[in-house]
This record gives structure tokens, sequence and C-alpha cells, in this order.
């Protein structure tokens, strides 16, 4: 039977790891679902939802040549595999300010309370080295709207950090 | 009146060009009958093109009225064999589409746009669209030309502070 797994791959960023793992996943008859590649201070990591019928041992064994070539760090669960289920984001938020340590915690500790469910969120340091400044991009849905709830997280981040919350107006034609 | 089933992505049907409608005919008035009847029983029930209902004729409909959060509109307009005849601003917004469950993405689109199209009855109109509802409208003079959101997209992530790349990106994977 059919299971879909979380195949989560980090390592150093070098070109052609992606063309590389999918081939062998082609190759030993899985089924690719979504999944999202990012650069991490220059790390190269992945999340793939794979869809093997077959031991997952023999999913392991079928990447080991990849992995040792590109000296990746695997990591591979057991998952209820789910698409066509996507949520829909209504609200957008960007978060920035100098970097200082707290911010996220600070900000998604205020999301958390006011039941914002966090659907997306990317976080980068930009800048320089002397002076790093934070940003961060987060959507979600939460049932308040920007009046109620950007307040709420202005008050909650105590120190100098710009925020900005928006709506989603989502246009289905 | 009938419900019309919409086409949906990957149906090679919602790829093709749309052809000008050269009869006023009470044909017509009973297809745009049926489209805003399909139009008001899908997901969006704003906006709608001929195409997506198999039917390759230059036909738009929209009605902004419904929207749970109001925004400036026309009402209900018709609109036949349309040209944009000035665009002006541009902006990202999300979208979705009746043709393609389960997927919504940024999308840039001019924010004010100047159309002539002919009206049920023939006659040529001129309008101006702006915000949410030239959006609608650009959305659904796309499906015209066999185009889809999907051809359109642009990144979720790096729409606000990586616009300029003053590193060059590492080798594509
Ligand atoms: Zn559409």
């Amino acid at each position: 039977m059919k299971q879909w797994y979380m195949l989560t791959l980090v390592g150093e960023d070098r070109a052609g790891i992606v063309a590389a793992v999918t081939r062998e996943l082609f190759n030993c008859g899985s089924n690719l679902g979504e999944a999202a590649m990012v650069r991490l201070g220059g790390n190269f990591s992945v999340m793939l939802m794979v869809e093997y019928g077959g031991d997952p041992e023999l999913l392991q064994q079928a990447l080991s040549g990849v992995i040792e070539r590109f000296s990746l760090n695997l990591h591979l669960m057991q998952i209820s595999g789910e698409l066509h289920h996507h949520l829909e984001p209504n609200l957008q938020l960007t978060v920035y300010g100098a970097d200082r340590t707290g911010i996220v915690a600070e900000v998604t500790a205020a999301l958390a309370e006011n039941g914002f469910h966090i659907l997306d969120m990317r976080t980068d340091v930009a800048g320089s080295s002397s002076e790093p400044i934070y940003v961060m991009q987060i959507e979600g849905f939460c049932s308040l709207g920007v009046a109620e709830l950007l307040p709420r997280l202005k008050a909650a981040a105590a120190q100098q950090v710009e925020i900005a919350l928006r709506e989603i107006d989502l246009m289905i034609g | 009146m009938a419900v019309l089933e919409i086409l949906r992505y990957p149906d090679a049907r919602l790829k093709r060009e749309a052809v000008a409608v050269e009869h006023f005919d009470s044909a017509l008035q009973a297809f745009i009958a049926d489209l805003e009847e399909t139009m008001r029983a899908g997901p969006g029930g704003i906006g709608i093109a001929a195409p997506q209902v198999d039917c390759l004729q230059r036909i738009v409909l929209i009605d902004l009225r419904g929207l749970r959060k109001p925004v400036p509109n026309h009402g209900r307009v018709v609109l036949i064999n349309p040209e944009i005849t000035t665009w002006e601003g541009m902006a990202v917004g999300r979208e979705g589409c009746m043709s393609v469950p389960d997927y919504t993405g940024n999308v840039i689109r001019a924010e004010r746009i100047t159309l002539t199209a002919c009206d049920a009855e023939g006659v040529t109109q001129q309008y101006d669209f702006s915000g949410y509802e030239a959006r609608a409208v650009q959305h659904e003079l796309d499906h015209l030309d066999g185009l889809l959101f999907l051809d359109r997209l642009v990144s979720r992530h790096r729409d606000l502070f990586r616009r300029k790349v003053y590193q060059e990106p590492p080798p594509a994977k």
C-alpha cells in the first residue's frame, strides 16, 4: 500500500542536489507531493512529501548514493499525507527591525494568543554584519481583522520594530 | 436557464483563444443568462469568462456586488469583445480561479484600466475599472486569450525586500 513520507534533506548548498534527489525518487517508483526548498545561511534544505509503496528502508537505500555524493543529512518519517486541502491565508504580516533576540518569540506569541494560524513563514537576516536587520514575512488565517489584531501585535513587540498587517483579498475568477 | 459545467485545468480547452461575437441574437441572451447562473453558483461568484464553460467566444461577466467586503464596482457588467485601451499602475494581488481548484498565487495586475466593450445588445460602451474590479476584469479577459493566472504567477516571498538582486544568485538547481 502506498504511504506518504516527509523527506527532509539538509546540507551544504551545491548545484544539482534537487535534480539528483528527485531523479532517484523517480527511479525507485515514488511519487512527489508538495515540497519546499529554501537556502538558509548558505545551507541547502528541502522538505518533500514522498509517496512510496515499498519498505521505507528501500527508499533510504535508493537515496544513499546521492546522500553521500552531496554530504546530505536525511530524515524520513511516515506522515498522513493530505493533498487538495490547502488552507487559504487571509492576513499577511511583515515585521522588520534591527536584529535582536526575541522578535520572533514576541510576535508569534502574540499571534498564537489571538488565534492566528501561521500557514507560511519566512525570516531573513539582511543588512550588513555590523548592522543586521531582521525581516519576517508571515501569512496565516485569523478571524480577527487588521484593526483589532495590529494594535495587539504592536503592544506585544515592546521594542522598536516595524509591523505591517494587510488583508489578503483573494479574488477567485 | 442552466448551470453549465466549468472546465478545469488541465483541460486543454482552457488554453484556446476565443473569437469575437458577431451576432447579438436571442441565442446570445440565453447563453449570457446561463453564464450568469453558472458564475453565481461558483466558489468565487464574482466573474466568469465564456471559455470556462467551453464556449469559445469573447464574452465576460462580472458582478462584485455580492462581495463580503464591499468594494466600489459597476454592478453586473457584460463585456463582449472587450479591448483594454489604457493601463495604469501595477499591484500584486492574490488570485484563484474556478478552473484551477485548490491553488492560489500572487499575480501582478494594472490598478486602473480603461476598456471598450459591447454590451449584450451590441452597443459599444466604455468603462473605467480600478482596484479589485480591475483585477477581476483582467483575470477574466485573460481567459479569452487562453491564459490562466498560473501563467502570470510571481513569487510569494520575494516581492517586498528583495526586488533588487545585488549579488549573483547561486547556480540553478
Ligand atoms: Zn479564472
